[in-house]
Formats: C-alpha cells, structure tokens, sequence
C-alpha cells in the first residue's frame, strides 16, 4: 500500500479506487461486453429446464423431418399388407399397424416433415407480412396506418381455420403444403403485424430514437437500426407460438379433409383415416395424436420460456 | 353514449364488407365453372348453359356479381345448400343448438378457470400453482379433435360415462362433455388471465387495508379480491363466446352435435363447395356482429371505455 501512495501528487485527496475495498464491489471492466436484453434473455434461459426439454424436442422433431431414415428404415407407404391391418405391435413394428396395414411408426416419422415445414413456412409469410405490415404502419403511421389496420382487422375478423376451409375448397386441385401453408399464413400475420406496430409506437418515442433523428440520420436507416432491433422481442415470442398453431392449423385441416391429399403423409391426415376405428382400435389414433401434441406443447413451451426471458413483466408473474 | 354505438357501428362496416368482399373473391377465383358441376359427367347444352349464366349472372363481370352478393346478404340471402333447402332455414334449425352448445361451454370455462385461476394466484409458486400451469400448458398443446377423441374414447367407451355421440334433439345432458371439450381450448387462457389478474390485485393497497380492518379472508378474497380481479377475464370470457359460436365445427362434427357447427363440418366432408362458402359466411358475420353487441354492452357496463378511442 506504501508503495502505491509514493510519488503521488498532494492534491490527491480521495483514496484512490484501487487502494479501498470498493474497488473490488465497484469495478467497472471496459472489456466485459456491455449487458443488453439477448444476454439477459440467454442467463435466464440456459438455467430454465423448460427451455433444454423443449430444445431437446424441437431437435428431436426436426431430425426425424429432415433424416427420416435415422429412426426408420421400413417405408411408410410401401410395404403395407391388408392382412396386417389393425394389427398391434410386432417385431420391428412397434406401434402396430394401420388400417391399410401399413407401419405406424414408421408413418409418424414420416410426417414430421410435413408438420414441420408447415410450420416454418407459415412462420416465413406471418413474419414477412407481419413486418411489412407492421413497420410501416407504426413507424410511418398517418393514412398508411389506417388502411393497412383496416386490411388486418379484415383478416384478423374470420377465424382463421373457416378462413383457410375456404380458401383450400377453393384451391381443392391444388392442395400441397405449399397451399396449405399459404392459405394459413395468409389469415395468421395480422397477430404479428398488431404487435409490432404496438411495440413500434412505445419503441418510436424513446429518447435514442429522437437522439438519432437530431443527428440527421435517415428514417429508414432509423427503423432498420434504432426501431426494428427493439421491439422484435414480442414478435419472437408470439412466432414461435404461431408456429405451433400453424402445425395445428394444418393438422385440423387435414382432419377435416381439406388439408393435404391422403397420399401425403400428415398427421392429421393419419388421425383422421384412425377415427372410425376408434372403438376397436385407439392406438393408431393414438399414436399420431401424441406425436402432434408433443411437437406443439414443445413450440409453445419454448415460446412460453422465451416470453419470460424476454419480458421483465413477465417473470414478476413467475 | 349515443356517439359511441354510432362509431363503433360505423367502425364495424368496412369490415363487414371487407370479409364478404375476401371471401366472395376466393369463391369467384375458383377454378372451373360451377355450373358444368350441376351436369355431372354429360355434356350441357349450350342455350341452358347460356341461360343458367345469365338466371346466376355469371356472365357478368366480378364488382356486379359481388353487388347481387351482398345485396342478397342484406335481404337475409345466403344462398341454398346443395339439397336446395335455405341457408337461412338450416341455420333456423340449427343454430339454437349451437347456441345452448356455446352457453354451456361457457359457464365450464367460466366457472373453472376463475375457481383455478383464483387458488393458483392466491398461492402463487406452489405446488397446485405450478401443476395447474403445467396443465394448462398441456392442454393448449392438444389440438380439439385428440381431445374430443380422448374424451370419447376415455368418457365415452372406456368408463361409459357419457354417449360418445349427441342424440336427437340434443339434450342437455348429451352436450355436456362436448361442451367440456369445447371448453378446454380457452380454459387455460382463463387460468392465466385470472391468476395474473388475482396476483396484481392482492398487493394492492385496498386489499392491505381490508386485512387491516380485520377482515377475514373469506371476506376479502370474494369480495376485494376476486371481484376486482374479473375485469380482464370477463372481457375475455365475451369475446370467446362468438369464438365458441363459430368455433366448434370440428367439436360438433366429433360429437355428432345437430348445430352449425356439423352443419359446415358434413358440407365440408362431401365437397359442397357452395355450402362451405354461405356457411363461412354467415359464421364470420355472427362472429362479428356478436363481438360488436359485446363490445357495445361493455361501454354500458364500463363508462371508461366509452371515452377511451
């Protein structure tokens, strides 16, 4: 301590930080990256078991959608003998048969793809929509508001399954999960563009913004770098839950029969061909119902974790 | 009070005519000409062809079919299903059954998810908190039909608790476990809603006072407690049951319930593309008109909202 007050100037009178026991409370480390919401996001999701469980599924899901073959290697349309039909679990058969005698299974499997992509191409056209959509009538507000508002209450007033029961009886020729993921998408983005445009209006009047704007930087550079980056947060969340609406949507959808064509491995296609057997035969109903429940608890579980990481007001709530 | 009602009437109509406009465009884009369905497989000849054209105006272009359109729906028009019998007459039919399916639901998720959302705030972080919530969860996650099936199938054929199917005339006792079914798709958001609502009020001030002056908690809870808590929830519980109305096609389809709702399903199911499309619509309309009635009935009950824009 001696050592580090010699040769010191007189007109040092505060101890210096690094002589009192404050400096080991106080310091201040200018490398440390400075703290924003996606740190604090990240600390409060990498300790919540409910994010990894989550995780874990939406991994497990998509492995099987993308590489079917590492869970199955018994096809799931060939290879089927009406004299298995309605059959229960056999060797390398675990979950029995289905009514065509074709391999449960391996069918579930197979139809993670489609509930998958349906998902995330509905999530692609909500969140290009909805950001359109949703920016420029809360940044650029004024008449453009109104009339898009206006075009988003329309869609936003037929719920949205009658919506796409229309649209896929219109387009009944062409049904593929393009269609499909279309025809959901296109009634599901005002959810998005309603709360971006909200969080857009709170975010417009901070301080940084009106700071931006008096140093002359552009509105579009404004909304791209200052707005947008702020106020995704909700959008993140209420996509990730609409992606598990839109796997409901389409599984409904094809319940109904109006969703994708019965060659078509889906879920819902498959509880649907189960249903009339459901007095003599539940698992093959069964089956396919948990695999869909499982995927979408595992969407909205991740969105219900990201809420909390990224809303303060709602871990009060925890 | 008056200005209000006018506002939000006004408000309402483009969009009314902007869901009619959408969904009559899908119609006028389907592919094909609707008419060579009515001759099956056969040839039709062409003078009857060009007079069921101009009987339909099909020969004319989209704005004036859709004007024939709407002004039709204004004259309580929607159109004839494929049996040839009245949109307006099947919806005479079967609508009070819808409406008795949607009341009962209703008063389930009501009643239940206030109770369990009202016990989870008051304790919240324990053990009955966390398991309701974790219920809640898993039952949003169950898409309608596995859980009308599982239903069914546990309720129904398993414990034979109830029929699987609803009976002629739709007794009351039939539509109780779909209107359960029916009800677990916003018992949760309910749950939520309140235990939110109850873990916001019971820090309040007021509430400290009530203890204060002695009061017990069975006082306190009913009374300063839940009551002040149910205003978002009943705000809520309103703007479902026109979801409820138009919502249960997949629930009354499962359950054989004679409603709207199967109604749609069975069009569906047999392809009748027409029927679908008249149907949709009078279900959009109910559903807004019904939000629109509750919307009004709030700024009565709520004077705040009246001046609220």
């Amino acid at each position: 301590m001696s050592s580090n007050t010699e040769g010191r100037k007189p007109t040092h009178f505060v101890a210096p930080p690094e002589d009192t026991p404050l400096a080991e409370i106080d310091t201040v480390s200018i490398d440390e990256k400075p703290s924003n919401l996606w740190r604090d996001a990240w600390r409060d999701l990498r300790v919540r078991p409910m994010f990894w469980i989550s995780a874990a599924l939406i991994l497990l899901v998509s492995t099987a959608a993308l590489f079917p073959y590492l869970f199955t290697l018994t096809p799931p349309n060939s290879e089927c003998f009406l004299s298995n039909s309605n059959g229960g679990p056999t060797d390398g058969h675990p979950l029995g048969f289905t009514k065509l005698g074709c391999d449960v299974y391996s069918r579930i499997i197979h139809g993670a793809s489609t509930s998958i992509s349906v998902g995330f191409i509905v999530v692609f056209i909500t969140t290009v929509l909805g950001l359109l959509a949703g920016s420029i009538s809360g940044f650029y507000g004024g008449w453009l508001d109104a009339v898009i508002s206006r075009i988003g209450d329309i869609f936003f007033s037929i719920p949205y399954i009658l919506a796409a029961v229309v649209v896929m009886s219109v387009l009944s020729a062409y049904r593929s999960v393009w269609v499909i993921s279309l025809a959901i998408g296109l009634f599901a983005w005002p959810v998005v563009a309603r709360v971006l445009r909200s969080e857009i209006l709170r975010v417009k009047a901070s301080d940084f913004v009106t700071a931006a704007e008096a140093l002359g930087v552009s509105r579009f550079k404004i909304l791209v770098q200052h707005v947008l980056p702020n106020s995704i947060a909700p959008v993140i969340v209420i996509t990730t839950i609409s992606l598990a609406s839109a796997i409901v949507a389409e599984a409904t959808l094809s319940f109904l029969g109006v969703g994708l064509p019965s060659t078509t491995m889906s879920w819902g296609n498959d509880i649907s061909a189960a249903q009339v057997d459901l007095r003599t035969n539940p698992q093959t109903l069964i089956y396919p119902s948990i695999a869909l429940s499982i995927t979408v608890f595992a969407f909205i579980m991740l969105g219900e974790v990201l809420r909390d990481a990224l809303d303060p007001k709602a871990r009060a709530l925890r | 009070m008056a200005r209000y009602i006018l506002w939000r009437v006004l408000q309402a109509i483009p969009v009314l005519i902007g869901t009619t406009f959408l969904i009559y465009f899908m119609v006028f884009a389907m592919p094909g000409n609707p008419l060579l369905a009515l001759f099956g497989d056969r040839t039709p000849n062409p003078a009857l062809l060009e007079r069921l054209e101009e009987q339909y105006h099909l020969n004319e272009p989209f704005l004036v079919q859709y004007w024939y359109y709407l002004s039709g729906i204004f004259q309580g028009d929607f159109g004839t299903s494929f049996t040839g019998e009245p949109t307006t007459e099947i919806l005479a039919r079967t609508f009070p059954v819808t409406i008795r399916l949607a009341v009962l639901a209703l008063i389930i998720q009501g009643v239940l998810g206030i109770l369990v959302g009202l016990v989870s705030g008051l304790r919240k972080g324990k053990f009955f908190d966390s398991s309701a919530l974790a219920v809640s969860l898993l039952l949003i996650s169950l898409p309608i039909f596995v859980i009308a099936f599982l239903a069914q199938y546990v309720f129904g054929i398993e414990l034979g608790w109830a029929r699987t199917t609803v009976g002629s005339g739709a007794p009351w006792a039939d539509l109780i476990l779909p209107a359960f079914v029916l009800a677990s798709v916003s018992f949760a958001q309910i749950v939520r809603l309140t235990r939110a609502s109850v873990i916001e009020t019971k820090s309040l001030d007021f509430v400290r006072t009530a203890y204060g002056k002695g009061l017990g908690r069975n006082r306190v809870v009913p009374v300063h407690i839940l009551r002040n808590s149910l205003i978002p929830v009943t705000t809520y519980l309103g703007t479902d049951f026109g979801v409820l109305l138009v919502g249960a096609t997949v629930t009354e389809g499962i359950f054989n319930v004679p409603g709207v709702g199967r109604t749609l399903f069975q069009a569906i199911l047999r392809g009748e593309g027409p029927t679908v499309v008249s149907f949709v619509t009078v279900m959009v309309l109910i559903y807004l008109v019904v939000n629109l009635v509750i919307d009004l009935l709030y700024a009565v009950l709520d004077p705040r909202i009246r001046y609220v824009k």
